[in-house]
């Protein structure tokens, strides 16, 4: 589903940490991360070039360090990069000025942290309100858009509670909430739900859901956590020390992994569960294909039954709108359930 | 190796003493071996070879004061300050100033302050200031506790101006830190007779000088409270600021300094506290209030009413000291939606109705306004009387006389005798070798060259008494403060009251502790080595219990699990757990001496102190200056010497 419009490019973008990072980076092309590390810099990121359509849910991941937060933090820069460059809706971020910069932001951006990044001595209501103040709206519109929000959220009575009086999962609320007051265009999310408990984040993921449905922004979201990848994600971006292995569906990654990294991280998923009848469609060419069709949006767990008591070889593929977009061999969609002997 | 929590005591090869220490020392003994054969040159710095320093200084300040026109910058801000302190002591005490209104009635005041107190401490907090203002008031100091908190009321708020704008260049502008890190220690070391003189000299004499003396003394800690807690503010509150799309003025104004509060708010706990501190020694540039009062009052051995100001003093130094800090851990609490604004600002309404209540009940009630000699309730003559009896009952006579004789003539005198008796070069090699030992050449250089300084000063001999004073009284204090400290931290139930003791007593304004002294030992060495001894126990105490109190449970069982005795326990894993925290109590103590010793010069000493206290008199300067850079020289040394040991230790054993 990559767009054909990006919002966001990212072209050969490198972020090194370490003493006088601009004059190393040169020679640090082609390098390793061990050999980057040996020199005395962490590349944090390396050689990163990944585009984010108009609309898409890109969700970025990869372990503890790999350099997740620091990408996603260049793309609203938050930091500045080293060497590449980043174009935000037409703009090359890095030769704005702080001018406008703060304007971009103030207009086009949101972003939800994970420990939420709540200012302690202001209640919801003026915490929600907080990025209006700073554009300067009145005290009436911004009080109007920050209960508005609030709504949203499901925060409503407590506009005037503490964020120390607020469980985790209300003032991550309240900071999705700030995140949206603007009405961004892109959203970034670096792993809101990991400081809740399961429960609260299972909650969250489905307010997440609901609100992208209504809101449909360009959202970036970092993960730890696979499923909650899966369950959001139009594309998934695995990231290794500093370098994206792979950005594509979540079908493709489980099915095609591009690199032994990838296949190793992807190993343990329950790959019925993630792949669908769309990503096993092949084209039509010369297959007897009859009969019903199976919707391309349902994973090949949620057709078990169908494709056992099914005698056809391939079974034709059809998404929402009744389009014919391919047909599915069935042996193949079995060994996914089953697992291949 | 196993992943454990428990910070565990490693094993690091004690080097026996660093064999530059060990020549330093060597070196050290031998001068003072060879004293006797030494030519004079090699024991005291002779008359000729003393630079003119204070004529250099007299000279320099000179040139600022008048060429460079600073004393028309220094008048203009007095004049504004004048006109600031004109106002608070026109409203507290009724000065014929703008804007012609005061003085407020004590009721009114006192209702005020137990409104404030309610607000940030419910009904102890009301009960304690509130309680003390009736009590300023019956006991017939209103108008010198007036005068005292009128300049308080102004040099407060200044020094928490100047210390939050100096704090943020601080943190913004690395080299400014760096620039003004060394300036702000000195400040903290440098005797309050240094403030005093460039205060009278550049701004007017009153007022205006205390308050200025009392604001260069109060900034320190609030620019290095500011910085601390700017550089704390979490990334990720800062993000969302960013990311919220503010301009730098913004993320200041509504990012970065409410982040801060906790620490800014501890700021000013400590400049007001250091402000109260500063404002009673002010009596020594004839500033009028309690602390003059109290002044002259000891100087003529009036006790009972010594006693009663002691009483106000520490009271205004509690109450002032707990609001603060309640006001630190206040959050603010959500109202329900709906509240009406009358409910949202109780409190205030109910402060504004106390004080105009009082303000008319005053018109008709003159107790309410004012109470006069006929109805105070002073005992002054009474509790006279009551101690004199007291001391002079045989038993405690007979042992303070003792005492007092025993320490001069067996202790004291042969300490500062052979303190007097060492060549400088030997003393100074003494302090180099020490410096050696904790941080190697450069700390080895820094003490060494402190000291020398001072020796080329040409006030080495009185130096030399300040510094047998200070480490005689430590010493006693450590002897005392050390064991009471360990026995008080063995349970829970003993710890927390010593410690809120300690921590109550460390708010007093030095200069209380003179009281007891005077009381108990009259005017003389010992009594000023027994106020020294007793500020200077508070901190020991107080750092030996939290050291002691700091040891993680699991060392502990660990060490029970291995059979240990509570004394093995005491002595293999508490204390070298507490040393470094106990080194830094042990450090307070010395810098607390250190001032203590030259408030005491009004006792009469020979030190420093009392060759600074001189220099009041006139205008040298020059003179004042270098007196007081020996004791901050010194002060710094010592220092320097054990911040350095403890934060080393401190490495060695993981913490
Ligand atoms: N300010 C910094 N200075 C030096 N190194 C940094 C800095 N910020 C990040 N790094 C390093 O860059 C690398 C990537 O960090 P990053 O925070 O982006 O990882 P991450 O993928 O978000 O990890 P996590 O899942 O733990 O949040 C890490 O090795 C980190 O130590
Ligand atoms: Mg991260």
């Amino acid at each position: 589903m990559s767009a054909a419009e990006p919002i966001i490019s990212c072209r050969n973008v490198w972020k090194l940490f370490g003493q006088k990072p601009e004059s190393f980076v040169a020679s640090a092309k082609g390098k390793s991360f061990e050999e980057i590390r040996r020199a005395g810099y962490i590349a944090a990121v390396r050689d990163v070039s990944i585009e984010v359509g108009r609309g898409e849910l890109l969700v970025v991941m990869g372990l503890s360090g790999s350099g997740k937060s620091t990408l996603v933090r260049c793309m609203s820069r938050l930091i500045d990069i080293t060497d590449g460059e980043i174009i935000v809706d037409g703009q090359n971020l890095m030769s704005l000025s702080e001018k406008e910069l703060i304007g971009l932001r103030r207009r086009k951006m949101g972003m939800v942290f994970q420990s939420f990044g709540l200012l302690p001595n202001r209640n919801v209501l003026d915490n929600v309100a907080f990025p209006l103040e700073m554009r300067g709206q009145d005290r009436h519109d911004r009080r109007e858009r920050a209960l508005e929000v609030i709504k949203l959220v499901g925060l409503e009575g407590r506009e005037e509670y503490f964020p120390r009086e607020l469980s985790g999962g209300q003032q991550q609320r309240v900071g999705i909430a700030r995140s949206l007051a603007i009405e961004p265009d892109i959203w970034f999310l670096d792993e809101p739900f990991s400081a809740l408990d399961p429960l609260i984040r299972r909650e969250m993921q489905d307010e997440f859901l609901r609100l992208r449905g209504m809101l449909g922004k360009t959202i970036v979201f970092i993960t730890h956590d696979f499923d909650e990848a899966l369950r959001l994600a139009d594309r998934i971006a695995i990231m290794k020390d500093g370098a994206v292995e792979q950005c594509d569906t979540p079908d493709k990654i489980v099915l095609k992994p591009a690199t032994e990294y990838v296949r190793k991280f992807t190993e343990d998923v329950e790959k019925s569960r993630v792949v669908h009848a769309r990503g096993l469609a092949q084209p039509i060419n010369g297959h007897a294909v009859e009969g019903p069709a199976v919707p391309a949006n349902a994973t090949v767990l949620q057709l078990a039954r169908q494709l056992v008591n099914e005698r056809r070889e391939y079974l034709p593929v059809a998404d929402a709108g009744g389009k014919l977009v391919g047909a599915m061999n069935r042996q193949e969609a079995l060994d996914i359930l089953l697992g291949s002997a | 190796m196993s992943d454990t929590t428990v910070p565990v005591i490693r094993a690091v090869p004690e080097r026996a003493l660093p064999g530059g220490a060990a020549i330093l020392l060597a070196v050290a003994l031998a001068l003072a071996v060879a004293r006797p054969v030494l030519p004079e040159l090699l024991v005291r710095v002779p008359d000729w070879a003393i630079p003119p320093y204070q004529d250099w200084m007299q000279a320099l300040f000179d040139f600022i004061k008048d060429d460079l026109g600073l004393i028309h910058v220094t008048r203009a801000i007095s004049a504004i300050l004048e006109w600031f302190l004109d106002v608070t002591a026109n409203l507290l005490y009724g000065k014929n100033r703008w804007p012609y209104l005061g003085p407020l009635p004590w009721t009114a005041v006192a209702a005020v302050a137990a409104v404030v107190g309610y607000a940030v401490g419910r009904w102890r907090m009301a009960l304690l200031a509130g309680g003390t203002f009736a009590w300023i008031a019956l006991i017939g100091q209103w108008d010198l506790a007036m005068q005292t908190l009128s300049v308080i009321a102004v040099a407060a708020p200044t020094a928490f101006m100047v210390g939050l704008i100096l704090g943020i260049l601080a943190w913004k502008f690395p080299r400014f830190e760096a620039a003004l890190l060394p300036i702000l220690a000195v400040l903290q070391t440098l005797p309050f007779f240094t403030y005093l003189l460039p205060a009278v000299i550049f701004f007017k004499v009153g007022p205006t000088a205390g308050c200025v003396a009392t604001v260069v003394y109060a900034i320190p800690p609030m620019v290095l409270m500011t910085a601390l807690g700017l550089k704390k503010v979490a990334s990720e509150v800062i993000e969302a600021g960013h990311m919220s799309g503010s301009t730098r003025w913004q993320m200041l104004r509504h990012v970065y300094l409410p982040s801060a509060r906790t620490e800014i708010l501890v700021g000013v706990n400590q400049v007001i506290m250091l402000s109260l501190a500063m404002v009673v020694l002010t009596a020594f540039i004839g500033m009028p209030g309690l602390g003059a009062k109290l002044l002259s009052l000891m100087n003529s051995l009036k006790l009972g009413r010594s006693f009663e100001i002691g009483v106000t003093i520490v009271l205004i130094a509690v109450t002032l000291d707990r609001i603060s800090k309640a006001w630190v851990v206040k959050q603010p609490v959500h109202f329900e939606r709906g509240t009406p604004w009358w409910e949202r600002n109780r409190l205030l309404l109910i402060a504004l109705g106390a004080f105009v209540g009082c303000i008319l009940i005053a018109q008709f009630v003159p107790l309410a306004n004012e109470i006069d000699r006929k109805h105070e309730l002073s005992m002054g003559s009474e509790i006279d009387t009551v101690i004199r009896a007291v001391l002079a009952n045989e038993t405690i006579d007979a042992a303070t006389a003792w005492l007092r004789g025993f320490l001069t003539v067996s202790v004291l005198i042969p300490f500062r005798d052979a303190v007097l008796w060492l060549p400088s070069l030997s003393v100074i090699f003494i302090l180099a070798a020490a410096g050696y030992a904790v941080g190697g050449p450069r700390s080895a250089l820094l003490a060494g060259g402190f000291f020398a300084i001072v020796a080329l000063t040409g006030w080495w001999d009185r130096a030399m008494i300040t510094l047998y004073t200070v480490l005689s009284a430590v010493v006693i204090a450590a002897a005392v403060g050390l064991p009471l400290g360990m026995l008080a931290a063995r349970r829970k139930k003993w710890a927390q009251p010593v410690l809120l003791i300690c921590d109550t007593a460390q708010t007093f304004p030095s200069f209380i502790y003179l009281i007891p002294a005077i009381m108990l030992f009259g005017v003389n060495d010992v009594s000023v080595i027994f106020a020294i001894f007793i500020f200077a126990t508070v901190p020991l105490m107080r750092y030996t219990i939290e050291g002691i109190r700091a040891v993680p449970e699991e060392l502990l069982e660990a060490a029970d699990m291995s059979g240990a005795t509570r004394s093995q326990k005491l002595w293999k894993v508490q204390i070298p757990f507490a040393l470094p925290t106990m080194a830094i109590g042990f450090n307070q103590a010395i810098m607390f001496a250190f001032f203590m010793v030259i408030i005491a010069a009004f006792i009469g000493t020979q030190d420093l102190g009392q060759e600074l206290q001189r220099t009041l008199a006139g205008n040298q300067l020059g003179k004042n200056f270098v007196l007081g850079m020996c004791v901050a020289l010194m002060a710094l040394t010592f220092d320097h010497i054990i911040m350095r040991w403890s934060a080393t230790r401190r490495k060695v054993l993981g913490v």
